[in-house]
């Protein structure tokens, strides 16, 4: 069997199993999905082992779908897309791990959501038909609502509200621009067809491109999420479960991001290059705005929701810098900010877990009495800072010299958001972390778990393998990337 | 030799790993084995690179070793290699070399420690850094070790972090050199962009084909390099974190934040001597930048009471000093003095380390005095390194400040070398003034111990002894071999009226042989001012903290607006917090209030509330049940989709 339709399919396979054993007790649930996320994972290291540092799509598949409309079950994946779903695999793993002891109600629904959530996603990254592409798409929607409104906290269902809204507000639009598209793409060619490789052939119409490109950007920038589309990124991660954010901010964000450099870089090159400047300004406000912000967030789960619209703005600077080094530090910092800000929004829900606060004001002197926690935390902090050793530096450099290179000032604005996270995590880690303990029921915290640690250690492997030797991850991604250049310039 | 060079950093960052996995379950004895002996032996690998770099002729004294391809996107690629020269060997020595001597001196220190592993596992992660830092063969690899060594101060900074100043003080470090990185990273990316490539043969063999003496692209690379360099080695305006730093444990103190990180922005311009040489522009501004902050420090030294603190703003003074040296192409002078200081300054520090521990904490000097008799090795060596940097003739530091100041003078910086010449009066005179008030006079300890209150204790005072005494040998033999360094270090950079410049002479195939010589007598005349300077500052120490006591008192009431303006740091401090960090912090809170919560937030919401009253019209479509919006999503899509492909 294809592995990118395996890896499509083994979650649904643990969905339906739990789906299919109505008196499973809550441990049961939660270990047949942790084995499920495994086996995906394990499959996908074989996925990237076989890859080939090539421009080709590969592990490709393609069955007829709905074949009066030209649409196909098409998979395949490239170096545009291998380390997400390297990503998504991975970070599932965490997110079930992550919930084993926080999730007590209706764990069996919890867990089928997620495997759902995950087939949804892998399909994102991995499908090569734009309707395929569109459905995966909408299907990541609904499992994340349930996990926000129904296992998050206060205000859930206003943030569960407001995420359906936003996105499908841009993803409306975005059928709306494909099916305009196909049909352009049928008058040119006489052939009915929604997948990519038949739409790149032939070039789309000039006039039409920058209406198109600008649907889809809106429907990828209110995903990334981009000033000025991010206010929903905050209450969704307030509110929701951990793992919810984990996944969240770890994989769901990266659909934007990848959309622009699936579609509409190579759709619309003519329009990418025009409207890249503004981009880029989105972007580099993004920078700026979302660390400002975070400064000042008293809630610990918004500033990192915050430092989000923060990194992101990075990844999308490289992307739109359009050159090698731009690209290859964007795709990578994709993958550095789901480790990174998922360990942290982990390492928030550990605390939340023994507190239930995410106040930064409700805690202080936490190291003291959870040394071990402490360690990890400094160790993600400092990878989300991008202190060279660590992922996050790797990613934010190679951003910095592809955006130097494509104008200098992009490059010294963006240089700013350095200097400002390494403020807004430290005083946080300052008021949190350090000084002495001021509240009781803080002196009685426990330490982490062998569980807690193994999930951590897990993350920090990654976190300093992509440090100390990237061209694991970056060596895979380079033809493609080249290739992508090579269609817009 | 070299196929050993990849050790040196090796060894500090396996006694790193080794101690923070397994610490916590290891006896402290192994804990100390691993933690100082990974240093020691990596001092030794120095030993045997530098020997075989003695053993080489000129032209074979630079080598390059490869480990591996770090960064490879498209034309950018950044290697991890090291770079192996006399200029990087000398800062192998000192880091390795000292820090190895303070390592041993911390076993004892920081004995009762609770965190003792921790303490030993970010040392050793610091020496790594820093090894980093210094081997690094381009500039990408300097700047990884200069982040990292950033990291470590931090985390010794605020290594008792229960303490709220401490863990302030360590915010404070990073993000103050943060600023200046912001500029060195700039500065990074522009050579990368210039030149194609960041290693430094490469770099440095093309600038002079490539540009001429001034170009504005070599200004503006140099200049942002120093940015970084300003951050890191404290210098103004960006000195304010390192007073603040020695709420840190005393050896990270001398180690970090005197004789080893700090003094990276001084081996940053020296090895990219050949950008600033295309700089004239910028290696004024080094000189002056130098120049103004030795002063300007030494001038705050003069009467602040912490002893430590003293310290701080005179290795800020001193820093200046090798800025002076490199800022008038002194090179092998600013390092010179880079290594004496790293002597000297790390033996004060230590010694007056080793005064907290017999004192149970107190650093204040209006609580010591008399310790003379009570701590002998620690008065002994102390003196010494106060002889030393008040520049006393044949003490290390006389040897180079005096290459400095000649250096300044004769490459016609008078005025520079005047300010040169007046700091090293005031030096002379706070250390002395500070020399005189801890071990000299009356004890001022005795009657306040008693009351001292116990709340406060800090876990510097957690080895609180009611009778001072002197330190362990542990601690007390690191001082005594720094010491020696101290008092005879200089001798292998004698002036040439006096013998052989050995050091400058092994840095010709870095720095070039183009050491300008001044006539003897004018050369005598200014050796004699300098020690003149000197001794009116020891004197008038003397004088005032021992001879008239009343007369400081005096004088600081006559002159109150003055001494205010001194005791309180010129209110550097409150400046900037009231026109950088609470602006800052307001312009954060009225974007997130006002724009975002308020305006863009405000804006979606004020759009879902018109959209929720129109569709109250349509309310009879909301059944609420999630298939029947499916159904309806289904029809619209099929009804969009017919009608495309219909028409």
């Amino acid at each position: 069997m294809n592995l990118l339709s395996l890896l499509i399919i083994l979650p649904l396979l643990g969905a339906l199993a739990l789906l299919l054993l109505p008196r499973a007790s809550d441990r049961a649930a939660r270990g047949i999905a942790l084995a499920t996320t495994l086996v995906t994972f394990a499959v996908s290291v074989v996925l990237f082992a076989s890859f080939r540092a090539t421009a080709e799509m590969q592990f490709v598949e393609r069955v007829a779908w709905i074949p009066q409309l030209g649409i196909s079950w098409y998979v395949g994946v490239d170096g545009l897309s291998i380390l997400l779903v390297m990503l998504t695999t991975f970070l599932m793993i965490i997110a079930i791990g992550g919930s084993w002891n926080g999730i007590t109600e209706r764990v069996k629904e919890y867990h089928i959501l997620f495997l759902l959530l995950e087939a949804a996603l892998i399909g994102v990254f991995v499908a090569l038909d734009l309707f395929l592409f569109y459905v995966f798409w909408e299907f990541t929607l609904i499992p994340m609502a349930f996990l926000i409104g129904i296992w998050g906290h206060g205000r859930r269902v206003y943030a569960a509200i407001k995420f359906i809204l936003f996105t499908m507000l841009g993803s409306t639009l975005m059928l709306v621009a494909m099916l305009v598209l196909v049909f352009a793409n049928r008058d040119a060619t006489g052939a009915l067809t929604f997948a990519l490789s038949d739409l790149l052939k032939t070039p789309v119409p000039l006039a039409l491109q920058p209406i198109l490109f600008a649907a889809f950007a809106l429907a990828f920038a209110i995903k990334v999420p981009m000033f000025p589309f991010h206010t929903w990124l905050p209450d969704a991660h307030v509110e929701a479960p951990t793992a919810g954010s984990v996944i969240l901010a770890g994989v769901l964000l990266k659909m934007g991001t990848y959309g622009f450099i699936r579609f509409n870089l190579p759709l619309f090159p003519e329009a990418a290059r025009s409207f890249a400047p503004i981009l880029v300004v989105l972007a580099l406000i993004g920078i700026i705005y979302g660390a400002l912000v975070s400064i000042v967030q008293k809630d610990i789960k918004s500033l990192v929701a915050f430092s989000s619209v923060s990194h992101l703005g990075f990844v999308m600077l490289g992307l739109f810098a359009l050159n090698a080094q731009g690209m290859s530090g964007g795709i990578l910092q994709m993958v550095n900010h789901g480790l990174s800000t998922g360990a942290l929004f982990l390492l928030v829900g550990m605390l939340y877990e023994r507190r239930h606060t995410r106040l930064i004001a409700d805690f202080g002197g936490v190291a003291k009495v959870m040394p071990i926690y402490a360690a990890f935390f400094l160790l993600v902090m400092f990878s989300s800072v991008g202190l060279p050793g660590l992922n996050g530096f790797v990613g934010e450099f190679l951003i910095l010299v592809g955006a130097f290179r494509a104008n200098v000032w992009y490059a010294a604005f963006a240089a700013t958001g350095v200097v400002l996270s390494a403020i807004y995590l430290l005083w946080m880690y300052q008021r949190a972390m350090a000084g002495p303990i001021t509240r009781e029921e803080n002196r009685t915290l426990k330490d982490l778990s062998p569980r807690e640690i193994a999930l951590l250690a897990a993350l920090a492997v990654f976190i300093i393998w992509i440090g100390v030797y990237p061209r694991t991850f970056l060596d895979p991604i380079q033809t493609s990337v080249a290739n992508l250049l090579g269609m817009i310039n | 030799m070299t196929n050993y060079l990849w050790l040196v950093p090796a060894l500090p960052l396996a006694g790193t790993i080794i101690n923070a996995i397994f610490s916590r379950k290891m006896p402290r004895w192994l804990v100390s084995i691993i933690g100082v002996g990974s240093v020691g032996l990596s001092f030794l690998v120095v030993l045997t690179q530098f020997i075989a770099l003695l053993d080489s002729d000129e032209p074979h004294r630079v080598i390059n070793v490869s480990l591996y391809t770090w960064i490879p996107v498209s034309d950018f690629k950044i290697d991890v290699a090291f770079l192996l020269d006399p200029l990087s060997a000398i800062m192998l020595l000192v880091v390795t070399g000292v820090g190895f001597l303070i390592h041993v001196y911390s076993v004892g220190y920081m004995a009762e420690d609770e965190n003792y592993g921790r303490f030993f596992t970010y040392l050793n992660l610091f020496v790594f850094s820093m090894l980093i830092l210094v081997l690094g063969n381009n500039y990408l690899l300097m700047y990884v070790g200069w982040e990292l060594v950033g990291l470590c101060s931090y985390l010794l900074i605020s290594f008792w972090f229960h303490k709220p100043a401490a863990a302030a003080a360590g915010k404070k470090a990073f993000v103050t050199t943060r600023v200046g990185d912001f500029g060195f990273g700039l500065g990074v990316l522009l050579i990368f962009a210039t030149f194609g490539t960041l290693n430094f043969d490469q770099v440095f063999h093309a600038a002079p084909q490539m540009f001429a003496v001034g170009a504005p692209v070599m200004t503006i690379i140099t200049l942002l390099l120093f940015a970084g360099a300003v951050g890191k080695s404290a210098q103004l305006p960006l000195y304010v974190w390192l007073p603040d730093a020695m709420e840190g444990p005393t050896p990270v103190s001398a180690l970090i934040h005197a004789a080893t990180m700090v003094t990276a922005g001084v081996y940053m311009v020296a090895r990219s001597h050949e950008l600033f040489a295309l700089a004239p522009l910028s290696s004024e501004i080094v000189a002056w930048t130098g120049a103004l902050t030795a002063i300007f420090a030494a001038t705050i030294a003069l009467v602040q009471m912490d002893l430590k603190r003293v310290l701080a703003y005179s290795t800020i003074s001193q820093l200046g000093y090798m800025f002076v040296g490199v800022g008038v192409a002194a090179y092998g002078a600013g390092i010179f003095h880079l290594m004496t200081h790293a002597f000297f300054k790390a033996l004060l520090f230590l010694a007056a380390g080793s005064v907290m521990h017999a004192m149970g904490g107190v650093i204040d000097m209006r609580r010591l005095g008399g310790l003379r008799g009570i701590m002998r090795w620690t008065y002994l060596t102390f003196f010494a390194a106060a002889l030393a940097i008040a520049g006393v003739p044949l003490f290390s530091g006389f040897f180079s400040k005096d290459e400095i100041l000649a250096a300044a003078f004769g490459s016609g910086h008078i005025v520079l070398w005047a300010i040169g010449l007046l700091t090293a009066g005031l030096t002379a005179f706070y250390v002395f003034r500070a020399f005189f008030l801890t071990f000299h006079g009356a004890p001022r300890w005795e009657t306040e111990h008693a009351t001292r209150p116990t709340g406060h204790a800090s876990q510097d005072a957690q080895h609180a002894a009611v009778h001072p005494h002197e330190s362990p040998a542990v601690m007390t033999v690191p001082l005594a071999i720094l010491a020696v360094l101290a008092a005879l270090g200089g001798f292998v950079g004698m002036p040439s009226v006096m013998g052989h410049n050995w050091i400058a002479e092994f840095f010709h195939p870095v720095f070039g042989a183009h050491e300008a010589h001044l006539p003897p007598l004018t050369e005598w005349l200014l050796m004699g001012a300098s020690v003149a300077a000197g001794l009116v500052g020891i004197a008038t120490a003397y004088w005032f903290y021992l001879a008239r006591p009343e007369i400081p008192v005096r004088l600081a009431a006559r002159w109150s607006g003055i001494y205010d303006l001194l005791w309180h740091k010129y209110w550097v401090d409150e400046i900037y917090s009231a026109l950088l960090v609470e602006p800052g912090r307001r312009l954060a809170m009225w974007l997130w209030q006002s724009v975002d919560v308020g305006t863009v937030d405000g804006f979606a919401n004020g759009l879902g509330r018109t959209v929720a009253g129109a569709s109250r019209v349509l309310r009879g479509w909301q059944t609420g049940y999630a298939r029947a919006y499916a159904l309806m999503m289904l029809i619209g899509t099929v009804i969009v989709i017919g009608w495309l492909m219909l028409r």
